[in-house]
């Protein structure tokens, strides 16, 4: 299995790249990690007429706090976002989800712009960002542009970027105080796409009730489903287990997922509800929302 | 331009070649350097046969081209012993029976290479997890865990 020929172009800066993605528009595809993409082109799945490397692009490396969102850069490895403080910190959500993806030899290379760009629909960042109405920031020679998550994925393995665009930065909003967060999935073995992967975000007030509530859920569609039923039906609410019951058979009744090898539609809708439950529970333990 | 030279450091040793863009780095290092240690298996990233350390990181040399390695040091399983002396990491296998057709091992090994590097005192919990992207036909995982372990003990010991 070895990938067909193309051009190879490594330019050393973002404006070189986009440059050149202008010229060459569908016919190139940019090559982030690799992790995703290079299976693709072993299988001859893919068969981009020029390769636009950005390995070497030092600019789109970063991680750090802009303006109360915790900015990423779209080339930073998804193992250093893993191993840093300040996501821990600002985004224990990013950071739970973080070591589910792949396996760490994976995420030594995957990028987390890469990941966010390939849209994989059992992909744990794209149901990540969605859940913390995340932003994306996209590039092409002449424009920059900021996309909200619930507008970035599409479709199958599609996002909105244009040919000619780069997916330059990821910004995940800081959550407000009295806030907490959950990712669980299940997977065959650890490290596998998710069959099913939930986010939860909830915010509690002084008061103890539910002042907003997010559900992002990966592995149940063509792109991550915000379960916006079930957050409705536990904004106002105290975070009980029968509140969180009820918002779980919303997620389950809500999804449509598609039957495959590894799990039927009936096993997703189930387990997607019982993810729900326990990670609302864990997020509002975390937000210190525990049993009062 | 269908080729590009590259200069990179394998096992201490530097390699001045011209390769083929689309050439993967696994490839590179069987044909090209006649490394024949990294093996592959799967050629899409799932089975870690290929595992190899890059600039200090364990990666898959089947989702790498050669032309990304222009410039970097890289650790294969041909470099882990020193002339007849093992590494610590393959005598425990060897006296675990961590390997029986041997195919996966040297993923294992540079997985582990990494792995204990930064986790000196895993559980076996974590150690499963960390291999957990290294497939193995024969063995059934248990003595390559075992194997882990003792790894682990053996680096404690020596200090290394």
């Amino acid at each position: 299995m070895k990938p067909p020929p193309f051009e190879y172009h490594a330019p050393p800066s973002l404006e070189e790249a986009l440059t050149l993605l202008r010229e060459h528009g569908d016919e190139a595809k940019a090559l982030a990690g690799g992790q995703s993409l290079v299976p693709l082109l072993n299988f001859r799945l893919a068969r981009p007429r020029h390769l636009i490397d950005l390995n070497r692009i030092p600019s789109l490396d970063y991680i750090r706090e802009d303006d109360g969102a915790l900015a990423v850069g779209a080339m930073t490895r998804q193992r250093a976002v893993e191993r840093s403080p300040l996501v821990r910190e600002r985004c224990p959500l990013l950071a739970e989800a973080m070591p589910l993806v792949g396996h760490f030899q994976i995420r030594n290379r995957g990028t987390v712009g890469g990941s966010l760009a390939h849209a994989d629909p059992a992909a744990e960042l794209p149901a990540v960002v969605t859940a913390l109405r995340g932003t994306l920031v996209a590039r092409r020679a002449g424009r920059q542009r900021v996309i909200p998550a619930e507008r970035f994925f599409v479709a199958y393995l599609t996002t909105a970027l244009e040919p000619d665009e780069l997916l330059v930065e990821a910004r995940f909003p800081a959550p407000p105080p009295r806030s907490g967060s959950a990712f669980l999935e299940v997977s065959r073995r650890h490290g596998d796409f998710a069959l099913v992967g939930v986010a939860a975000v909830v915010t509690l007030d002084e008061g103890g009730v539910l002042t907003h509530a997010a559900l992002a859920l990966t592995g149940v569609g063509p792109t991550p489903v915000l379960a916006e039923e079930a957050a409705r039906v536990l904004v106002g609410d105290r975070p009980t287990p029968q509140a969180f019951e009820a918002a779980a058979r919303k997620v389950s009744e809500g999804l449509r997922p598609d039957a495959d090898l590894h799990a039927s539609a009936e096993y997703r809708r189930h387990v997607a509800g019982v993810l729900a439950r326990r990670a609302l529970a864990r997020a509002v333990e975390q937000a210190g929302g525990g049993a009062r | 331009m269908s080729e590009r030279a590259i200069r990179l450091k394998v096992n201490g040793r530097e390699y001045q070649r011209t390769v083929e863009v689309r050439k993967t780095l696994a490839d590179f290092l069987r044909e090209d350097l006649e490394l024949t240690g990294t093996h592959l298996g799967c050629e899409h990233g799932v089975c870690g046969a290929c595992t190899i350390v890059m600039d200090g990181e364990a990666v898959r040399s089947c989702l790498l081209f050669a032309v990304q390695a222009d410039g970097a040091e890289l650790l294969t399983v041909e470099g882990l012993a020193e002339g007849e002396a093992l590494h610590p990491i393959q005598e425990a296998f060897w006296e675990h029976h961590g390997l029986q057709c041997g195919f996966c091992t040297p993923g294992f090994l540079m997985t582990l290479y990494c792995f204990l590097r930064d986790r000196p005192r895993p559980s076996e919990a974590e150690i499963r997890e960390a291999l957990a992207g290294n497939l193995c036909r024969c063995t059934g995982y248990q003595n390559i865990v075992l194997a882990a372990k003792a790894a682990a003990e053996k680096l404690a010991a020596t200090g290394r």
